[in-house]
């Protein structure tokens, strides 16, 4: 496990962000999120763990609906999730998404990843949006590497440039979907610092992760997935020393004890 | 053996005395003009059929699939003598020429345009499927429209995935400019044929014509091979 450790501080919470109202999605016949309800609240960060299968990716995925739901509703900042068009286009910029395999455009170069959506989607002009992505790759510590295409840099690199280009485009919140598990061991803790800075910053958040040290030093609130329902939501310290359901303590001592 | 021409300076005239008279240039560059304009309308209307074949709105798929199945399953002489002979003297539409070759010429290009672009679309869309789904998720999760997705993202990646297949439509594209003969287009095979029944020497005349075409499309799938591999996607 990789420990980050953080002096957490309590966020105020300041409203309602993010909430979902039994929110049902299939895959055929699978039925991955059952009943779902989740309020995020601004300046939040939440944690969603479980084991793989449980619909935590595809929770995540929902609320920009990358994945569509079958029923339920999904408000952002008190406007409902739009259908399609450019009306879903504009929720989208304000909800940064940072995927597992990072998903940088490869034909394009960091800084580049970095300025197109400030560009095509904000309409910034070219030298502000330069100037912004100069300084979040600083912020990220890859700003020397504002020229290399992506395939030319680590794992690790890559990601951060991911968050860096969701942050351009100065989202409200967040989503953290496995950003680690594609990483190998060594530079998952510079994802993870870049994210714990993030969390201090007071960005929003909502992290789908296996990193339990993460969520133990960042999170405010740890909602535990199983088979597709919420099964337990606690703070993080509470959860992990304590957890009330069966599901969860079995899934911990897998985890935690090997 | 030395050669014959080093001896007999003559001879070179001799043997290639069948082609005085004659435009072979001129009409190989009928061929060149025909083949450029038609490539890069089909790599327009192309790229369209494509784009329509992916996007979300059933009636452009639609469109787009049924115009595909049925352009590329008919004979190109088929759809170049309905050019002439439908469109121009049925439906009298003359592409606003007034005269009879610069209509045949405009017509073989319509015509050329519409049976390549369903294979520069095939060719695309396979291009498409190489370009792993995350970048258009990628592309949507940051606010891109479907349109900006597909022209910033999606197609500059599909391009360059399949130059190679599209310099195989375009050297196909060029030796399939022929049939521009068959309407009366003064392009190489035109040419190739009033020589063949005039000249003694046939052979000969085949062979120059498809040297000609050689000349033409070899360099060209040489380049683009080339250039396939250096703008090649790096993941």
């Amino acid at each position: 496990m990789t420990e980050v450790s953080v002096a957490k501080q309590d966020v105020a919470a300041t409203g309602e962000l993010v909430v979902l109202k039994s929110v049902n999605k299939h895959f055929g016949a699978l039925h991955v999120l059952q009943d779902i309800d989740l309020t995020i609240a601004r300046g939040e960060v939440v944690v969603v763990i479980g084991p793989s299968g449980s619909g935590k990716s595809t929770l995540c995925r929902t609320i920009n609906r990358l994945e569509t739901i079958d029923s339920g509703t999904i408000t952002i900042d008190g406007k409902p999730l739009p259908q399609e068009g450019k009306e879903l286009a504009r929720l989208r910029a304000d909800v940064g998404m940072v995927f597992q395999s990072f998903n940088l455009f490869a034909h394009k170069t960091v800084l580049e990843n970095v300025m197109l959506g400030q560009i095509k989607v904000r309409k910034a002009d070219k030298k502000q949006a330069e100037e912004k992505a100069r300084t979040l790759l600083d912020r990220v510590g890859v700003g020397t590497q504002a020229d290399k295409y992506p395939a030319q840099l680590s794992g690790g690199q890559q990601q951060r440039v991911a968050i860096a280009r969701a942050l351009a485009m100065g989202p409200k919140v967040m989503l953290f979907d496995e950003p680690t598990s594609a990483l190998d061991p060594e530079m998952i803790n510079e994802v993870l610092e870049v994210m714990q800075q993030l969390a201090r910053d007071g960005m929003t958040m909502i992290v789908v992760t296996h990193e339990m040290g993460f969520a133990r030093s960042a999170a405010n609130r740890v909602v535990f997935m199983a088979d597709g329902r919420i099964v337990e939501e606690a703070a993080p310290d509470q959860f992990f020393s304590n957890p009330r359901s069966d599901r969860a303590k079995d899934f911990l001592s897998k985890i935690l004890h090997h | 053996m030395p050669s014959p021409y080093a001896t007999h300076p003559e001879a070179r005239e001799i043997v290639f005395d069948f082609l005085e008279g004659y435009d072979v240039l001129g009409a190989f560059w009928m061929t060149v003009k025909l083949t450029a304009l038609s490539a890069l309308g089909s790599l327009i209307w192309g790229t369209l059929l494509a784009g329509m074949r992916v996007s979300p709105v059933p009636l452009m798929r639609g469109f787009a699939t049924v115009y595909v199945n049925i352009v590329r399953n008919i004979p190109l002489t088929v759809i170049i003598l309905f050019t002439s002979l439908g469109l121009a003297d049925i439906f009298g539409m003359t592409l606003g020429a007034s005269d009879f070759k610069v209509q045949g010429f405009r017509l073989a290009v319509l015509g050329f345009i519409a049976y390549t672009a369903a294979f520069v679309c095939e060719a695309l869309r396979s291009g498409i499927n190489t370009v792993p789904l995350g970048q258009a998720e990628a592309a949507r999760a940051i606010g891109l429209s479907f349109s900006q997705t597909l022209r910033l993202i999606v197609l500059p990646q599909a391009f360059r995935s399949v130059i190679g297949p599209l310099a195989n439509v375009l050297i196909a594209l060029t030796k399939n400019t022929t049939v521009a003969a068959a309407i009366g287009v003064a392009e190489a095979a035109y040419l190739m044929k009033s020589m063949i029944e005039n000249e003694a020497q046939t052979l000969l005349v085949g062979a120059v014509f498809a040297f000609g075409f050689v000349v033409l499309t070899l360099p060209t799938g040489l380049f683009l091979g080339w250039l396939g591999k250096r703008m090649a996607v790096k993941r």
